[in-house]
């Protein structure tokens, strides 16, 4: 493959894919996101492949997509153009599906969504509840393009966001615009992304790095990974565009070493787009010199944390360190850098290719665009959802993942991962806006894992902290001596062996911990704790007081009476 | 360098520009206290003993005196409820490593803390890293190291290091606030021996 040189040369290109293409409307999606994945998927587009062989159908492809959302039903797979959507798919069902669907038309009724309340079955992917309910932008694209293929990804336009920009904008521009479209870092703090990007390009330096972190190690949260595993090249996309508008040189994917099949895909798109000239030196004779590298961390969750991430990369411990100038001035190797989330630069083609007006006119007043979260935990549908900001917790959890498990009462949905909190029945109603959840004392972290009456807060808030306790640096001693106390005092209520003036003294430790602490996971520690003990202090007053588990989870000393 | 004034506990002091909050209030002879410290090294920002209380542009914030620059016009409190209240419960927390450390007793006696606040603990390091940071940043040897993380977190001596380098040095051993260094050390070199003995 030549590099292109010019924009006119990659459009020329483009005409060349969609010309070739023009034929081949149909095709069949097949799942290939680390969910379905684990339900042998590979097998499944292979058996497609050999039975289109033998039914002698040409005309339909078989296209082996990125994460498609529905994890609970996978592994999924979709019938295009018509979008006929099959679940739990095996690969006894493949004969079947070519047959009827495939060379007659014909809908294989057993395999369709059905609807657990009304007993229907929905033919079609955007008539099932869990799609209606969604508004998916960022990772709409994930059923059209195979994360492998670079054609795939130009076939739908993409590279188009680029391309305007290095015509049409200088960086100052770019700025501008993503300021406009208000965007904030979707890693759940919510800092203006313009304002990082505007810092950034303002600081004087030969080097500038950009970092794009997909680090992603809350328990329940699988979000960032599926993203990029199903559309890495949105992700450069954007990140060229970042490098354009602060005019950085070199750029990095951070990404933990358990996620394999991430780093296959991305580091496949880096090449394909080094290949085409996407990357390099002299980006479409633009003049733009940018090179993407990965980065894969050893997997310690503080490295999420920007300090302890950057020390990580320069090949020190990954501990966070206190500093006192932002990573804009001196950041990675002591050049200014910018370090977003996954999803931020997921959003950023689209804001520069739809606009910061049509950006602006989706979500609330100070949260715009759109989220995405993994929903998870005992829901009826569970996977990858993206919704508007502002929309309602209990829409998520009710309409788009229909409500809980087997008839079971709904207790809380979990959000923010381990330095999250619990947002119980009653504030259900609470939107999908940064500065809602942090009124609430949460963040909106990537993660949301719903959990109902046989699931038992305790245990939970116990679970969070021993992962904490593994995965903190263990430098400061608000966090390190802390969680240790906290586990043992966890311990002992778990076991019914817990007394009042136990919660007292997680109260204090709590406190302490988030004056104290030296990074966001120190002062972060004890969140769920203190969500848990504003929501359910009677759970734990049960198991103190009546030596009783609620859930039925801990196991409770018999009681002599 | 530019001077610069701030106020600390009520009183006006005169600083430079970089100086950290401690050196600022140690110029001044005002005490804060630390465990983790040292003048040769780099700050750690560790065991949060130095917390104080910080009010700049009309906002108040906690900060470690060890680590925060100073900057003009900004108040700085060393003592306060809050404040105290913290240094109490680190206090504790680190009590239950070492009830019997001198530095920490005497600060917990200051501060109220009750050394049977919380459980127990079989190791008697508070992880200070006063050892492993004056061994890699003044001596250069990087014989002492942290091992692990999270509360798994310890201090170790390299065996064939420490073998060759540590029997002429010690410099660690007055620096441990609970003789922790020296204990390890000496466990190191009764399983692998010393080479200048």
């Amino acid at each position: 493959m030549p590099k292109i040189a010019s924009i006119s040369e990659l459009e020329k290109l483009r005409a060349g894919i969609l010309a070739k293409r023009s034929q081949e409307t149909k095709y069949i999606a097949v799942c290939g996101g680390t969910g379905c994945h684990s339900r042998d998927n590979e097998k499944l587009a292979k058996i497609f492949a050999e039975s289109l062989k033998k039914n002698g159908i040409k005309d339909t492809q078989i296209k082996k997509t990125g994460c498609l959302g529905f994890c609970e039903q996978g592994p999924v797979a979709i019938i295009y153009p018509e979008g006929i959507f099959y679940c739990r798919v095996t690969a006894e069902d493949v004969p079947e599906i070519v047959t009827e669907t495939i060379a007659n038309n014909k809908v294989v009724e057993r395999l369709l969504y059905k609807n657990d309340e009304t007993g229907e079955r929905i033919v079609h992917e955007n008539e099932i509840p869990f799609y209606e309910g969604q508004l998916r932008s960022t990772i709409a694209d994930n059923n059209r393009i195979d994360p492998q293929s670079i054609e795939d990804y130009l076939a739908i336009g993409g590279y188009g966001a680029l391309c305007r920009v290095l015509q049409q904008n200088t960086p100052d521009q770019v700025i501008a615009e993503v300021k406009k479209a208000s965007i904030r870092g979707r890693s759940g703090n919510g800092f203006a992304a313009g304002r990082k990007w505007e810092a950034c390009q303002k600081a004087e330096a030969d080097t500038k790095y950009i970092i794009c972190n997909c680090h992603e190690g809350d328990p329940g949260a699988f979000v960032d990974r599926r993203m990029i595993e199903a559309n890495p090249h949105n992700i450069l996309e954007g990140m060229l565009i970042g490098a354009f508008a602060m005019k950085a040189t070199e750029g990095y994917i951070f990404v933990g070493d358990e996620f394999p099949l991430t780093v296959r895909n991305i580091e496949t798109a880096i090449k394909q787009a080094e290949e085409h000239g996407l990357l390099g030196e002299n980006i479409l004779g633009s003049g733009l010199n940018f090179r993407v590298m990965v980065y894969i961390d050893g997997g310690n969750y503080v490295c999420g944390e920007s300090t302890a991430l950057m020390a990580s990369m320069e090949g020190r411990i990954g501990e966070p360190i206190a500093k006192y100038d932002h990573a804009t001035e001196h950041g990675l190797f002591g050049k200014p850098t910018d370090l977003n989330n996954l999803q931020t630069w997921a959003n950023v083609p689209l804001i520069m290719s739809k606009g910061a007006d049509w950006y602006t006119t989706i979500g609330t007043e100070r949260s715009k665009g759109t989220r995405v979260f993994s929903l998870s935990g005992t829901v009826k549908n569970s996977g990858i959802v993206e919704v508007k900001m502002g929309t309602s917790f209990r829409k998520i959890v009710f309409e788009i993942g229909s409500g809980v498990k087997d008839h079971r009462k709904f207790k809380a949905v979990e959000v923010g991962g381990p330095m999250g909190g619990f947002i119980p029945e009653s504030e259900l109603d609470m939107p999908v806006d940064f500065d809602e959840l942090t009124k609430a004392g949460l963040t909106l972290g990537p993660g949301l894992i719903v959990i109902d009456e046989s699931n038992c807060i305790v245990e939970m808030v116990r679970y969070f902290m021993t992962f904490l306790s593994n995965e903190s640096c263990g430098k400061c001693t608000p966090c390190r001596e802390g969680l240790r106390q906290m586990i043992k005092i966890m311990n002992r209520i778990v076991k019914g062996k817990g007394t009042m003036a136990d919660l007292g003294l997680l109260e204090a430790i709590a406190r302490v911990q988030k004056s104290a602490a030296l990074c966001a996971l120190g002062k972060g520690a004890s969140n769920t704790l203190s969500s848990a003990l504003k929501n359910f202090r009677a759970e734990f007053e049960a198991h103190i007081n009546e030596k009783q588990c609620p859930a039925g989870v801990c196991r409770m000393p018999a009681v002599v009476k | 360098m530019s001077e610069i004034t701030l106020k600390i506990d009520g009183k006006e002091v005169k600083a430079n520009e970089g100086m950290t909050i401690f050196d600022a209030a140690e110029s001044a002879g005002i005490n804060i206290p630390t465990l983790c410290h040292h003048e040769k090294l780099q700050p750690y920002t560790a065991c949060r003993i130095c917390t104080v209380e910080i009010e700049e542009r009309g906002r108040t914030n906690l900060d470690t005196a060890c680590s925060c620059p100073v900057e003009n016009g900004m108040i700085v409190r060393t003592r306060s409820p809050n404040i105290d209240n913290i240094r109490k419960t680190l206090l504790e927390l680190m009590l239950s490593h070492a009830p019997d450390a001198p530095l920490i007793v005497d600060l917990a006696k200051e501060y109220g803390a009750d050394k049977d606040r919380f459980e127990k603990e079989p190791m008697f390091c508070i992880l200070c890293g006063l050892c492993v940071r004056y061994c890699n940043e003044v001596k250069q040897k990087h014989v002492i190291t942290f091992v692990d993380r999270g509360t798994n977190r310890e201090i170790a001596f390299i065996p064939e290091l420490a073998a060759k380098e540590c029997w002429d040095c010690k410099e660690c051993f007055p620096l441990c606030p609970t003789e922790y260094a020296q204990a390890t050390y000496m466990l190191t070199r009764a399983l692998i021996g010393d080479e200048k003995q």
